[in-house]
């Protein structure tokens, strides 16, 4: 199906144009018409992203569905885009998640609801095309143009404390992009072209690698988050709207550690062999300084940011320890490396699904109590029944339970982190207890117990619109989490291309 | 001297210009205060028809006239393209706001025309007397206009501040030209151009003059540490006032700098191009940070001009070829995006409330939610976020300095407009995230709800596609 169609075009403008419908359908009556509207463009998308599933030639690594049109002369910059094995995953979860999140504001948000689902879909359109980019000025566009709408849905459907957190989130991401556009321009003055795959094959001496290396962390570890540079995310996460929070979670971090795949590893290979200790010792200190911070938090949203920290440290610590198996295993042991790249994207895959669902039965409670703080609730199973299932189902997956997503991503880093080092492995292996810990003792404490509230006593359990959202994500997480095949095949191939490219030096 | 040595036909924009502008003068004595709408219609149509007659005649080479004393050139046609459309923005954006305040009288459109004629005179030159009359005539024209709420006394305050240092910038740069005259013995440039090249190099007199004539310059365009009149002067005139001095002006102010440091001086690059990293890096720092402090946003706007002006020498120092093609497309962006700000200043203005505070932009997305966002994408692009044009004039830029080995040039600029975005951030902060305390109706006319939406969107479109005003800038130099 859509075999000739210009897919990545129609995943990319569908949304955006959509999104300006939507804008331009007003905010008269009830929105009932916006949302209809904003719901078909966002399934519409989605189906249209399955197309690049179906199509998709998972024997190659090479770019598929790829558009390239001349588009700034001038500059030599290209309307450029392309998927291989991936980004093509994290488009469709993309589109997946975005039709979740119009869901999940149907009836929550009414105020001005037609610019917020519209700054939802123009959001969705971007970040499919940061996915898609093959052209990194494109790729740039994207990247930052992403913030304007995060930055309005923060700000303006947000908390109390709102506009610090938005504005903070603004500059921390501007903050790190803007060093990655210089990286980007001196390298387009050494290899005379904007395309990230000539990047890709364009020889640079050490120092040279070694300043593009930092201007990319900066950039992408910011937004993954990576310890130190992380604070923004709490303050994001617990400011922003249920749906700013599913949309920052499953999508807004992946598109970090896609950074680095797609920049850091492949274009300075030898810097980052060099600084391999550094990221490793922060993916570290993410999972397991911010594991213990997130255990001791008090309000419910803030413990899955940081969990997110936690988990996303898993998928750094997973790209980057791929030179210290190569080191232990005389010459190139691609098996382990593979495992561990593999492992971290599913992670980026499963985190996706799972904070998704964390956040949105967050939100779930937070409409019906107007309360994120733990202390507030207890005994919520005796009149959530159904809810509360899902989210014990929920935390375990978060907590990397056998069966569910979340354990084949931290399942696989870890297995390949025993190949570099014993130790590194333990530490990463810590997760497996802390991320019980805090989970599920946060799911104690709100769902089980004594009721200690009369508005918990007075709780509805879900409606089926909100039903229907739970359902989609177990079942989801389960069958990654039974059957990951389909997601590791497709992305083989390309990663054992990636990682090819990173084993050989770049150095003149 | 005969007729055809003048050439005529080169200037023949400026020559319909001069007779509109005296048109105007002479019909305006003649009509009533009720019909006062005829000098501005008669402005209008006349500066369309120059418009016409700018595009339907395209210099495709240098062509000379009177004598010397005026080019015509590529460049010179696409950028008297732009200020006239910015001066005809302009005068839309003013007519309710003149005649809520009792002001609308056709002395504005006069004193606007006049003006439009320096500017295009400056763009054109190519003898320093020329540029210093063109200069001057634009200037003059400056003066009065900021002084034409002639009861308000901060009107007066600013028309006073800019015609003093203003005065002061024009001797120290008359001082430089005939320092150069002096050394060189003409004042056709591409003649004082050829004479440096036989000069000996270090040459320290004729060194002297270029610092004079860059301060002159560096005066005029309002880089630091010769910024002071900007933030006052802006904030003083009335504000269709600032909107004119903060648009087409620095077009012009931009071709001047051409026209005297790179055509003229273009062998003493290295010399004006370390003056101009001063310049530049000084105007990024000062103007970033103080904007910071503002709370009036006109004189917000006042400081992120003098960052701006940071960045269009950033890529004047960059050149040849690509940074000046680089610059130009910044001094086009820059007006496009700082006239539409202060038309949007302009649209909320009422009679008796200038709204230039920044509280005054509250709520203005419950008020007004798409001009809210006309100014949301103004302000995205002030602050270089794609997709407004804003990030391709700063790429343009960045990667001229980038090109010429400047790396650590260009990191300063970026750092420096990280700070800057946190200015911008609250004006989107104010009109998109608190309510609204004046809830009263936007009311204004059709032509300028147009004119101001097609200004905001063309900063959008022009983001999505900008190879063509790139390659037109590209041109211009080629």
């Amino acid at each position: 199906m859509f075999a000739d169609w210009p897919l990545l075009s129609l995943v990319v403008w569908l949304p955006i144009i959509g999104g300006i419908a939507v804008l331009m359908s007003g905010d008269r009556g009830d929105s009932e018409g916006s949302r209809r509207l904003a719901l078909i463009v966002a399934l519409a998308t989605f189906v249209l992203s399955l197309g690049l599933y179906t199509n998709f030639d998972s024997s190659t690594a090479a770019m598929q569905f790829v558009e390239r049109h001349a588009w700034i002369d001038a500059f030599d910059i290209y309307y450029h885009l392309g998927v291989d094995g991936l980004s093509m995953p994290l488009i469709i979860l993309t589109t997946f998640t975005t039709i979740l999140v119009i869901l999940a504001g149907w009836q929550v948000i009414q105020k001005r609801a037609s610019q917020y689902l519209a700054a939802f879909l123009i959001m969705e359109g971007l970040m499919n095309g940061v996915f898609a980019a093959l052209d990194s000025m494109f790729f740039y566009v994207f990247w930052e143009a992403m913030l304007i709408p995060m930055f309005i849905i923060i700000g303006v459907w947000g908390g109390p404390r709102r506009v610090y957190a938005t504005i903070k989130f603004f500059i921390y991401t501007f903050f790190g992009s803007v060093f990655m556009l210089v990286a980007m321009i001196y390298m387009y003055y050494q290899s005379g072209s904007f395309a990230i795959l000539d990047m890709h094959n364009l020889p640079l001496s050490m120092l040279e690698q070694s300043l593009i290396f930092f201007a990319f962390l900066a950039a992408f570890a910011v937004k993954v988050p990576m310890w130190p540079v992380h604070t923004w995310l709490p303050d994001a996460h617990v400011e922003a709207p249920t749906g700013g929070s599913v949309i920052l979670a499953a999508i807004m971090l992946k598109i970090g550690g896609y950074g680095f795949l797609r920049f850091s590893l492949p274009i300075t290979p030898d810097a980052s062999l060099a600084y391999d200790w550094l990221m490793i010792a922060l993916s570290l200190i993410a999972v397991v300084y911010i594991g213990f911070v997130a255990l001791v938090q008090t309000d419910m949203k803030k413990l899955v940011a940081y969990s997110s920290i936690a988990h996303m440290g898993f998928v750094t610590l997973g790209l980057f320890i791929i030179f210290r198996i190569w080191g232990n295993a005389d010459g190139i042991d691609s098996n382990g490396a593979s495992l561990a790249v593999e492992g971290a994207m599913v992670q980026m895959v499963s985190h996706g699904f799972i904070s998704g669902a964390l956040f949105l039965m967050i939100g779930v409670l937070y409409d019906r109590m107007h309360s994120r703080n733990i202390a507030d609730y207890g005994g919520v199973v005796n009149s959530m029944p159904v809810f509360a299932a899902f989210a014990v189902f929920f935390a375990m997956a978060n907590a990397g339970l056998p069966g569910t997503s979340g354990f084949v991503g931290e399942f696989m880093v870890i297995l390949a982190a025993f190949k570099a080092n014993f130790w590194i492995a333990f530490l990463a292996a810590t997760t497996l207890i802390l991320g019980a810990a805090y989970t599920l003792w946060m799911v104690k404490r709100v769902f089980y117990g004594e009721i200690k509230n009369d508005k918990v006593k007075a709780l509805q359990d879900i409606n089926p619109r909100e039903r229907l959202i739970m359902w989609v994500l177990a079942v989801a997480v389960l069958a990654l989490g039974l059957y990951p095949a389909p997601l590791v095949d497709v992305m083989h191939v390309s990663v054992d291309n990636l990682l090819q490219h990173v084993a050989q030096s770049k150095l003149p | 001297m005969t007729l055809e040595m003048l050439n005529l036909s080169v200037a023949i924009p400026e020559l319909f210009l001069l007779a509109l502008a005296c048109g105007v003068l002479v019909v305006d004595v003649y009509l009533r205060d009720a019909r006062r709408n005829v000098s501005y219609v008669l402005s209008q149509l006349g500066l369309l028809l120059i418009l016409v007659l700018i595009l339907v005649n395209p210099a495709a080479d240098t062509q000379l006239a009177f004598n010397g004393l005026f080019v015509s050139d590529p460049l010179s046609t696409v950028l008297k393209a732009v200020v006239v459309i910015l001066v005809m923005l302009v005068f839309v954006y003013s007519r309710r706001y003149l005649q809520q305040r009792d002001i609308f009288k056709g002395e504005f459109y006069v004193l606007g025309l006049f003006a439009l004629l320096g500017m295009m005179v400056m763009i054109s030159a190519n003898h320093f007397l020329s540029i210093y009359l063109g200069l001057e005539l634009l200037s003059l024209c400056l003066y009065a206009m900021v002084a034409f709420d002639r009861d308000n006394p901060n009107a007066a305050e600013a028309a006073m501040k800019y015609f003093v240092l203003g005065a002061i910038a024009s001797g120290m740069l008359l001082y430089g030209m005939s320092m150069v005259y002096g050394m060189t013995g003409s004042l056709v440039i591409d003649e004082v151009a050829s004479a440096i090249e036989q000069l000996p190099e270090n040459n320290i007199v004729l060194v002297f003059g270029l610092v004079f004539m860059v301060i002159g310059l560096a005066f005029k365009l309002g880089a630091v540490p010769f910024h002071m009149w900007v933030p006052d002067v802006y904030h003083g005139s009335p504000t269709t006032v600032t909107s004119f001095i903060a648009s087409a002006p620095k077009v012009a102010a931009f071709a001047m700098i051409i026209r005297l440091l790179a055509e003229g001086m273009g062998s003493l690059h290295a010399d004006w191009q370390g003056m101009l990293v001063i310049l530049a890096v000084l105007s990024m720092v000062l103007g970033n940070v103080i904007a910071i402090a503002q709370t009036n946003l006109k004189r917000m706007l006042a400081y992120s001009t003098i960052s701006h002006v940071g960045f269009i020498m950033l890529g004047l120092l960059a050149g040849p070829e690509e940074g000046y093609a680089a610059a130009m497309f910044y001094t086009i962006v820059y007006a496009l995006m700082s006239l539409g700000g202060f038309g949007v200043i302009i649209l909320l203005t009422r009679k008796g409330v200038e709204a230039d505070e920044l509280n005054d932009f509250k709520g203005l997305n419950q008020r007004s939610p798409w001009f809210a966002f006309i100014m949301l994408i103004l302000i995205f692009s002030m602050a270089g976020v794609p997709p407004t044009v804003g990030f391709w004039a700063k790429l343009a830029v960045l990667k001229a300095v980038v090109n010429i080995d400047m790396l650590w040039l260009a990191l300063v600029a970026v750092f420096f407009s990280i700070i800057g975005v946190y200015y911008y951030l609250r004006i989107i902060k104010l009109m998109y995230f608190d309510e609204a305390e004046d809830n009263s109706a936007i009311e204004c006319r059709a032509d300028m709800q147009i004119a101001l939406s097609a200004n905001g969107l063309s900063v959008l479109m022009l983001g999505l596609f900008p190879a063509a005003l790139m390659s037109i800038c590209v041109a211009a130099f080629a």
